[in-house]
């Protein structure tokens, strides 16, 4: 990391300008982290009288609960749903408005603002029209034939849960996908087209790799948001049930943690999070340093 | 050639309003039931259109709450929500323009050190360190506080990473002209780099406010004094209430519209501000 070519002195100024940012990172981010590392390899009994050392049971007993194993079961088909749901339409949606050129930018403040909405509340938007005896979408499945009740059905409580995340996201997919869609230079599609190459091979030989740095960005960022942003959502409408069915990771630890206060248990699953996130970022970074190579 | 052109065209066309379409639907809906009566949704009655509830009931969820499930006035949570995002917005601003100050316009021992510690953050979201981080909080006796809500959440790594950026940019040359005028350090961040990154400020700042504005679970662990309810994590405790007990679901949606306004507001009204925030923020 460079600093200025030309720089100012001082010996106290740079910490004291520092000081704000690092003491509130110390304090409130790796004081706590620390603490759940070494908490995570301590067992506590039920009262938080005493704790022993442990070692990685922690991680061992997390690995062999069910469910555990069934939350990240629930985190993996809930994050790929999401993650497929909301990029594909917000390709879908970009590629339109990028087809009818500068029109197709006045779609664009139509599409960006569910953004702005907090996925506790998208939650709640949606937990009211599957509400089985008063939710528009609830009463048009019935009268269809399909009974809706996602308190007792764990499959419809997911679809539920996956339907208001992917709401809420397509609108950044969109934006970063259009401004991707944007970018190609449009003298390249035209020599295609020349070349005698339909829409559809313009799409899936040029577009598609030409975004594929974009994707792969949105990919990771997606996976990021339906890991940990949205707790709001579960939290706010199913509670993790019906049973475990809603139950991702996320929610798990904060009810281990603080409803059943498992402290061992809770922070071990913190440092699983933790290395999710490590990886996350570290891809991100990855694509980043690509992006400036090129 | 334009003939030809013309089908994709409405395709396309028809494809943007579908997509307005279901994103508008939830909150289309959600009106709707705002502006009818409680006892119209068993009944049936909540159609399509608009009821003549809306003065009524928007003034009760403001100004009444809903006392039976211990819910305070949304104004008050408005009003919570809404010093939140502000003193997250701000904060963040201010430490990270004085640390990328720091690390790029001085060279002193530990600076890189600083910096990771700094990037650091980027790996530790609050979800990740629910139960220490409450801890620190709660021994620090910052429950229930406007300090507890917004302080352990003002670093920030990517405004620092941005603000560095922006300052990257700035010319050698203004630095020389400051030194030779015997300028100090402050009074050159203040009458240069701060103007010099006005646009950045902005942007971030919209960014930024949505974020406060819309967290939920730290708001979650450290208020339990219903004072201190903001009005995204207050309006879970509604809901609830409306699933079990007797149905508020109109008095839910008016709170539900309420709290996403200001953040859509926020993002209608500065588009340009909004988009290059976020993508700046992403790099």
């Amino acid at each position: 990391m460079e600093a200025k070519r030309v720089t100012f002195r001082g010996s106290a100024l740079p910490y004291l300008l520092l000081a704000p940012q690092l003491a509130v990172t110390l304090v409130f981010f790796l004081w706590p982290a620390a603490q759940a590392l070494y908490g995570s390899l301590f067992a506590e009994d039920p009262f938080g009288l005493s704790r022993t050392f442990v070692g990685l049971g922690n991680f061992a007993a997390l690995l062999a609960d069910p469910a555990y194993l069934n939350a990240g079961l629930v985190t993996l088909v809930f994050s790929a749903s999401v993650t497929a749901l909301s990029m594909g339409l917000g390709l879908a949606l970009a590629a339109a408005a990028d087809a009818l050129g500068k029109s197709g930018g006045a779609y664009g403040a139509l599409l960006v603002w569910p953004y702005a909405v907090a996925p506790a509340v998208a939650g709640i938007l949606w937990l009211f029209m599957f509400d089985p005896s008063v939710g528009t979408i609830a009463r048009a499945l019935k009268a269809i034939g399909i009974s809706w009740n996602h308190a007792l059905d764990g499959e419809q409580a997911l679809l539920m849960v996956i339907l208001a995340a992917s709401w809420k996201q397509v609108s950044y997919n969109f934006l970063f996908f259009y401004a991707g869609l944007k970018a190609i230079p449009p003298g390249i599609m035209e020599a295609a087209a020349l070349d005698g190459a339909g829409r559809r091979a313009r799409f899936r030989f040029l577009v598609l790799p030409l975004i594929a740095p974009t994707s792969f960005f949105l990919l990771v960022v997606n996976l990021a948001y339906a890991f940990f942003d949205t707790f709001g959502i579960i939290h706010a409408t199913t509670g993790g049930g019906p049973g475990q069915a809603t139950t991702i990771l996320v929610y798990k630890v904060f009810r281990d943690g603080f409803e059943a206060l498992a402290l061992g248990a809770s922070s071990a699953q913190s440092v699983v999070l933790l290395a999710i996130v490590v990886a996350l970022t570290a891809l991100q970074f990855r694509h980043i340093e690509r992006r400036v190579a090129y | 050639m334009a003939g030809r052109e013309r089908t994709p065209r409405l395709l396309a066309h028809a494809a943007l309003i579908l997509g307005v379409a279901i994103l508008v639907l939830p909150v289309y809906l959600a009106f709707i039931a705002s502006t009818h009566g409680g006892a119209d949704f068993l009944s049936g009655r909540v159609g399509l259109l608009p009821g003549p509830l809306l003065v009524e009931n928007y003034g009760a969820v403001l100004f009444a709450g809903a006392s039976t499930a211990g819910i305070p006035p949304v104004a008050l949570m408005l009003l919570n929500s809404f010093v939140m995002a502000m003193a997250i917005a701000l904060g963040k601003i201010a430490i990270s323009l004085l640390s990328a100050f720091a690390v790029t316009y001085f060279r002193f021992p530990f600076r890189v050190a600083a910096f990771w510690i700094i990037f650091v953050t980027l790996m530790l979201p609050v979800e990740v360190r629910i139960l220490p981080t409450f801890q620190v909080v709660a021994s620090l006796s910052m429950l229930n506080s406007y300090w507890g809500l917004t302080v352990p959440l003002i670093a920030s790594a990517t405004a620092t990473f941005l603000f560095r950026q922006v300052f990257m940019t700035v010319p050698d040359e203004l630095t020389e002209a400051a030194l030779m005028d015997g300028a100090t350090p402050l009074r050159f961040f203040w009458s240069v780099l701060l103007p010099l990154s006005r646009t950045n400020i902005a942007a971030l700042f919209v960014i930024l406010f949505i974020y406060g504005w819309n967290q939920y679970l730290w708001p979650l662990l450290v208020t339990t004094d219903t004072g201190y309810y903001t009005i995204v994590m207050g309006i879970q405790r509604l809901a609830r209430a409306a699933s079990e007990a007797d149905p508020v679901w109109h008095l839910v949606m008016a709170t539900a519209i309420l709290a996403m306004l200001p953040p859509v507001l926020v993002i209608a009204l500065m588009q340009r501000l909004f988009v290059s925030g976020l993508t700046e923020t992403q790099k």
